[in-house]
């Protein structure tokens, strides 16, 4: 698998572990500065990517990136709730990487590395195109009449609209309960719904289907992403190579080309 | 030498109900059981997927006839096409019910426009996810069940003066009963467990829209011995049905 002498790569990890202490500059959770220790590593085989569903196009951009800078390295993207990640990885299933929208649900899962926060994301309601319903605001959420999706309490989205309506007391009537918050959005983008409440970033990812509104009770619920290398990863040395990746200037400007806030 | 794949075919699919059984909490399982939300989602599944039984009779058993007796053209194409939902995964009909029959969907926007009435979110709407995916189980059991009926009956039915829905009703449905009943029953069991067009079509929302699968799959992300009892609850109630059915009516099933 592995045709090339590390030399190239071992310049690239050593560059995005510069880049990444030069931008964090948080040196305490170091998966980076381990991984520019271990910096000789041969990278190959595949990654694999467990990550939020709200990572969903930023992620893959990501991996297509990754791939480039590392040929012979594959990376396999696995896009769900957060929550329910964490359950596959704690039954088994074989992650290098896991990229939570929460740290609750990072924290669910035994045998991961010190993780480090990449970035953060508020959230916004997001309407159909042209907001047929007329929504105003978080309070068209305790309107009976209106069709409302929300994300189930166990998804870092749901989690954090529950904060966000119990800072501002309002009882929301949700519809539907979605699985992730991809789920919500997409059926704010048909049009089943008159509103959800998503990321910022969802509300960017759709903008041909669904326009966001702004909320200042948003404030009361900002997401920190953390991402971390299983402690039994079965490519460590992918897994470290993209954790860097995502932590350097390339992988901080693609997330925020995709509209998440830097930590 | 067929005995060997045979037993580890039986092994196969009756290991994972007996590990379900051996990781069940039974310590506690009393006090899981007997909580509300374990007895919406079930009674919320049962009431369901009757109701799709019964809108499946209603459609299914005269489009077996027409499938069976009809003289019309391209039969096997038709017949090719009501089998689409049995191998379609049904998350594929949830996006495709949506497509028609959601707010904005081809039919939906009229029902919506003329009614101010949408499916999706609705216990409706899980019932018809539910009559969408199991449906081919009834049509092909009943069809099946007419090709095998001896149409001599029918004929002297109608040589003795019955009209053709006397002659369906009097003589072709009661020999068919066996057929019909087994298919009522496959299509009542693949619509109690009905997941991917029910959560893509009607949502979820606990005591309107989440059924029993549903339950168990979010119940296994927060709480995994919620899930197990979730499992043996449908568990025991498919056996209990099929068992207590199999012995009095479905002769056909044997």
């Amino acid at each position: 698998m592995s045709r090339r002498p590390a030399l190239r790569r071992t310049a690239l990890a050593g560059l995005a572990a510069v880049a990444v202490l030069a931008v964090s500059g948080c040196g305490d959770d170091s998966p980076a500065a381990s991984a520019a220790g271990s910096g000789t590593t041969n990278l190959s085989g595949t990654v694999n990517v467990f990550a939020a569903a709200s990572l969903t196009g930023s992620f893959t951009q990501l991996g297509k990136d990754f791939e480039k800078a590392h040929p012979g390295v594959k990376v396999t993207l696995n896009f769900a709730g957060s929550s329910a990640l964490a359950q596959q990885i704690n039954q088994g299933a074989p992650a290098d990487v896991f990229a939570s929208a929460a740290p609750k649900n990072m924290d669910q899962v035994t045998g991961i590395n010190p993780p480090a926060t990449f970035v953060r994301n508020t959230l916004e309601i997001a309407v159909p195109k042209g907001n047929p319903a007329g929504i105003t605001g978080l309070k068209d959420f305790a309107d009976k009449g209106k069709k409302i999706a929300l994300c189930a309490v166990q998804v870092p989205c749901g989690a954090a609209a529950g904060q966000v309506f119990e800072a501002s007391g309002i009882t929301p009537e949700p519809d539907s309960l979605e699985q992730d918050v991809k789920a919500a959005l997409t059926k704010v983008g048909l049009g089943e719904v008159d509103a959800a409440l998503v990321y910022k970033t969802d509300v960017l990812s759709a903008k041909d289907e669904v326009e966001g509104i702004e909320f200042p009770e948003a404030a009361k619920a900002v997401n920190e992403y953390p991402i971390a290398t299983l402690a039994d990863a079965p490519n460590p040395d992918g897994a470290k190579a993209f954790v860097d990746y995502v932590l350097s200037v390339q992988g901080k400007a693609v997330l925020t080309a995709a509209g998440f806030e830097a930590p | 030498m067929l005995l060997l794949p045979a037993l580890f075919g039986l092994a196969f699919l009756l290991v994972p109900l007996i590990g379900l059984l051996v990781r069940a909490p039974w310590s506690t399982l009393p006090s899981r059981l007997f909580s509300a939300e374990v007895w919406t989602a079930l009674r919320l599944s049962l009431v369901c997927a009757t109701a799709a039984t019964v809108l499946c009779l209603l459609l299914g058993i005269p489009l077996a006839w027409l499938l069976a007796r009809g003289a019309l053209p391209g039969r096997g194409l038709i017949r090719a096409l009501v089998t689409v939902p049995l191998v379609l995964p049904p998350v594929v009909g949830g996006v495709a019910l949506l497509l028609v029959l959601g707010r904005r969907g081809l039919i939906g926007e009229r029902l919506d426009l003329w009614f101010g009435f949408s499916l999706p979110f609705t216990i409706a709407g899980v019932i018809v996810a539910e009559a969408f995916v199991a449906m081919p189980f009834l049509v092909i059991a009943v069809e099946g069940a007419l090709r095998a009926a001896d149409p001599r009956y029918e004929e002297a039915a109608a040589t003795l003066g019955a009209g053709r829905w006397l002659t369906f009703r009097r003589v072709t449905l009661p020999s068919i009963a066996p057929g019909v009943m087994a298919g009522a029953v496959l299509c009542w069991a693949r619509a109690l467990g009905e997941f991917g067009a029910t959560i893509t079509f009607a949502g979820n929302l606990p005591g309107r829209t989440t059924t029993m699968p549903l339950a168990v799959y979010l119940a296994l992300e927060t709480d995994p011995e919620v899930a197990v009892v979730l499992s043996l609850v449908l568990l025991l109630v498919s056996v209990v049905v099929l068992a207590s059915l199999r012995e009095r009516w479905i002769g056909g099933l044997r």
